[in-house]
């Protein structure tokens, strides 16, 4: 082996106390892309509040639908307008870790329905006076 | 004497003479007492021999990732006895309550020392040692000088030892949780608990969880953001592709576990009604909660244990680890996959076929990324040159142990089945199969593996191998007779049985557990052995086990830098390829190094958490609510201190080295 495979092994060494030298290309917003975010949230956060005190909509269950949904676009806005993310800063990575929570946040909430809904159906109401009649 | 009960009331809450438990349990007393003069033993050395400086400049405060990972470990071993203690407990009333003979716990004790025993074995043996030692081996094997986070990480040991501190105040103080590990409502409700036993339980895990979470932030960030040059994702050691897995399942699932305890706080303290059994509550959400976090929690703990055990295969087999590639997929199949079976747990509440068949098969899924890393293992020692040292005991010693409690984790997937292990002590031997035979004997390897890098110099051998012979004996002699007895119908937490003919197993299962504390015992006579005999077990080398990765690289024990000039990385064995490439020692050049500075508010944040949980459990508002003020202004006080880095001098570095240069060249 020769004596010197390695000596460039440690020259860019010098730059890179912590580590801190690379990964800064977060995203900041423009005065416009802030306002636009603003106004965005506003109009999302005003209908759920028209829908509910003027009483719009007949079906409780659809404005309790709707509302949600509102709640999810909001979350996108603020995701994409104040929390800057999109699917390149941070090398990716900031996309790859939503992707996973919402993948973790999907099975969770959908599966906790599946399983209540039928732990519900089976099991529910259980009070004490039932457990005494059980055969 | 005060006749102004209304205000004892209010600085004591529900604390009296009679919540000290010792002054009525004799049980408790003599441990008290033990604890006492052990405790005063103690505090007078460290006093004696002058050592509160040094500890408190050079450890309580310090920020220097190896040290908190040494103490994160110091505090699981000390917790280690506490829950063992408990444990023998248990194996000795079960072993003599028979017919006749009431066994000396009675119930209401005995129900404590199961809880406790669990809580205490999970939250503070197996996470603190598994944190530790992803806090000590995952920055050095990556090439970095610190975690991204120092204080972060300071402060997250703190919170944990603060978790434990709690704890083991319930021992003394009032009682613990009568619940299970687990603290199902209703019966951790208020109405059926009405002590503080279930408010330690939440206050412990609450404040130990604020650790838990930060330092698996801290350490997310420091794998994905400060790895050495030239490492991409497909070069990073194994153990740090687990380290990274877990830390993600720890930010992802801990949070649920927080939701769940506060919702159950909630229903304690201001009487609202998620989990009881009327006005709407429903305490079968409890379960499914706590589940979605209990699942991926297992798998916290195992994955890095599959780290170790894969850089100790691929080093003592003196070969690349067989299939990085499927190691690394199976690894992060297991970290999606394990938050896609926790329905497995309660297959008996009454979900029904379909929910059961899916979260079946799921389960049994999820068994085939971990038969592909038990091959991978194989495969690696296969025609390897394999040096039997004591971490490859433990290795060899997994495997075996391991594929038994996978193949009865199997059973128990089968819905059908659970309907008649469940709750038995199939169960108990199942997951103590997994746990001891996985985490335990995977971090006790760790511990064996990395102490040269840590101290300096290597653990016994011989000790170590007394050590494992009596951990792998005992093992089976206690569990395997739980599997006969699970089998047979027998369920868990009872504290006496009628059967006579069940007794012979009970008695095979306390001298198992017997076995067991000769092996703990040999672990701590391993330690002490090896202080004394350190000078011929010295490692000058930096390298005692002809190894792969970049930890190996440096001097042991590292200097508080790490790596005076970060390392260039060119393949996933890269202290290995270093070496093969004739690897020369850089001896000039040094610069000034950038580090952070001690701080003493990680200890301060977390003994005032103390006396929060303290104030909370006990009622004493006065108290939780002066330390919590006393928490957010230490916090914002803590913003301004600008004295957070240090430069150590070129002249330090280069004396350094040199010592090292002049070590290395004696042993040549």
């Amino acid at each position: 082996m020769s004596s010197h495979p390695h000596a460039p092994a440690q020259e860019s060494a010098h730059n890179t106390h912590h580590g801190h030298s690379h990964g800064h290309e977060a995203a900041h917003g423009t005065f416009k892309s802030y306002m636009t975010g603003f106004i965005l949230s506003v109009i999302l956060t005003a209908i759920p509040f028209w829908l509910v005190m003027g009483d719009v909509l007949d079906s409780k269950a659809l404005t309790a639908g709707l509302i949600m949904v509102l709640g999810v676009v909001q979350i996108v806005v603020h995701m994409i307008y104040f929390l800057h993310m999109n699917t390149k800063s941070e090398g990716g990575w900031t996309m790859l870790a939503l992707i996973f929570t919402i993948i973790i946040v999907v099975i969770a909430l959908s599966g906790s329905l599946w399983v209540m809904h039928h732990l519900n159906t089976n099991m529910m109401p259980l009070n004490p006076e039932m457990m005494k009649n059980m055969p | 004497m005060f006749t102004n009960t209304n205000l004892m009331e209010f600085i004591f809450g529900r604390l009296s003479w009679d919540s000290l438990a010792f002054t009525h349990e004799p049980i408790i007393l003599v441990t008290f007492i033990a604890v006492a003069f052990g405790g005063l033993a103690v505090l007078g050395a460290l006093t004696y021999f002058r050592l509160w400086g040094y500890l408190w400049k050079e450890w309580f405060t310090s920020v220097d990732h190896k040290k908190i990972g040494i103490m994160y470990v110091i505090l699981s071993l000390i917790m280690l006895l506490r829950g063992f203690a408990d444990a023998v407990m248990m194996r000795t009333q079960q072993a003599i309550a028979f017919g006749g003979n009431e066994g000396y716990l009675p119930p209401h004790h005995y129900d404590q020392v199961f809880t406790a025993h669990g809580v205490i074995m999970i939250f503070f043996f197996a996470m603190p040692i598994v944190t530790g030692v992803m806090n000590f081996v995952v920055p050095l094997q990556i090439g970095a000088r610190d975690v991204s986070f120092p204080f972060l990480n300071n402060f997250s040991f703190w919170m944990t030892a603060a978790g434990a501190v709690i704890i083991m105040l319930s021992l003394f103080v009032g009682e613990f949780a009568r619940t299970g590990w687990l603290a199902y409502p209703p019966l951790s409700g208020a109405d059926y608990s009405p002590g503080v036993g279930v408010d330690y339980y939440i206050w412990g895990l609450q404040v130990a969880g604020v650790g838990t979470t930060l330092s698996g932030i801290n350490l997310i960030a420091t794998i994905v953001k400060m790895r050495a040059p030239g490492m991409t994702m497909m070069k990073m050691p194994i153990f740090t592709w687990t380290s990274l897995c877990t830390n993600v399942l720890i930010v992802a699932s801990f949070p649920i576990l927080t939701a769940t305890l506060v919702l159950l706080t909630l229903d304690r303290y201001a009487g609202t009604n998620f989990f009881t059994n009327d006005l709407g509550g429903n305490p079968m959400m409890y379960v499914n909660l706590i589940w979605i976090w209990g699942h991926p929690e297992v798998y916290i703990l195992i994955l890095p244990a599959f780290g170790i055990f894969s850089e100790i295969v691929s080093t003592f087999s003196g070969k690349r680890l067989f299939g990085y590639a499927s190691m690394v997929y199976a690894t992060v199949v297991i970290t999606i996959l394990s938050y896609l079976v926790w329905l497995h747990h309660f297959f008996t509440m009454g979900s029904g076929a379909s929910v059961n068949a899916f979260f079946g098969i799921t389960t049994m899924i999820i068994s085939i990324p971990t038969g592909a890393k038990m091959f991978n293992w194989l495969f690696t020692m296969y025609r390897g040159r394999i040096r039997y040292e004591v971490p490859m005991y433990w290795t060899i010693g997994f495997m075996v142990t391991f594929v038994i409690g996978g193949m009865s984790g199997v059973m128990l997937a089968v819905p059908p089945a659970d309907f008649v292990l469940h709750n038995s002590l199939f169960l108990i031997a199942h997951f103590h199969n997994v746990i001891i035979g996985g985490v335990v004997f995977g971090l006790l390897a760790g511990v064996n593996f990395w102490f040269p890098k840590a101290f300096g110099y290597k653990l016994d051998p011989f000790w170590g191998k007394m050590s494992f012979w009596f951990w792998l004996i005992g093992f089976y002699f206690a569990f395997m007779p739980l599997y006969v007895l699970g089998l047979m119908g027998v369920t868990r937490r009872v504290n006496h049985f009628e059967d006579p003919s069940l007794q012979i197993w009970f008695v095979i299962a306390a001298f198992g557990a017997f076995l067991i504390a000769l092996g703990i015992g040999s672990f701590v006579i391993q330690l002490v052995v090896s202080f004394f005999k350190r000078e011929q077990l010295r490692d000058t080398t930096g390298d005692p086990w002809d190894a792969r990765t970049l930890e190996w690289s440096t001097s042991s024990p590292p200097p508080e830098y790490n790596f005076a000039f970060t390392p260039v990385v060119h393949d996933h064995d890269s202290w290995y390829d270093m070496k093969k490439r004739g690897y020369v020692r850089p001896l000039e050049g040094f610069k000034p190094i950038h580090m952070p500075k001690n701080t003493g508010t990680g200890v301060i944040l977390s003994a005032l958490s103390v006396a929060l949980a303290f104030g909370m459990i006990w009622y004493m508002w006065w108290l939780a609510a002066l330390s919590f003020l006393g928490i957010l202004v230490v916090s914002i006080a803590h913003t301004f201190n600008y004295k957070r880095d240090y430069y150590i001098p070129a002249e330090t570095v280069v004396a350094t080295e040199a010592a090292r240069t002049k070590q290395l060249a004696e042993q040549a």
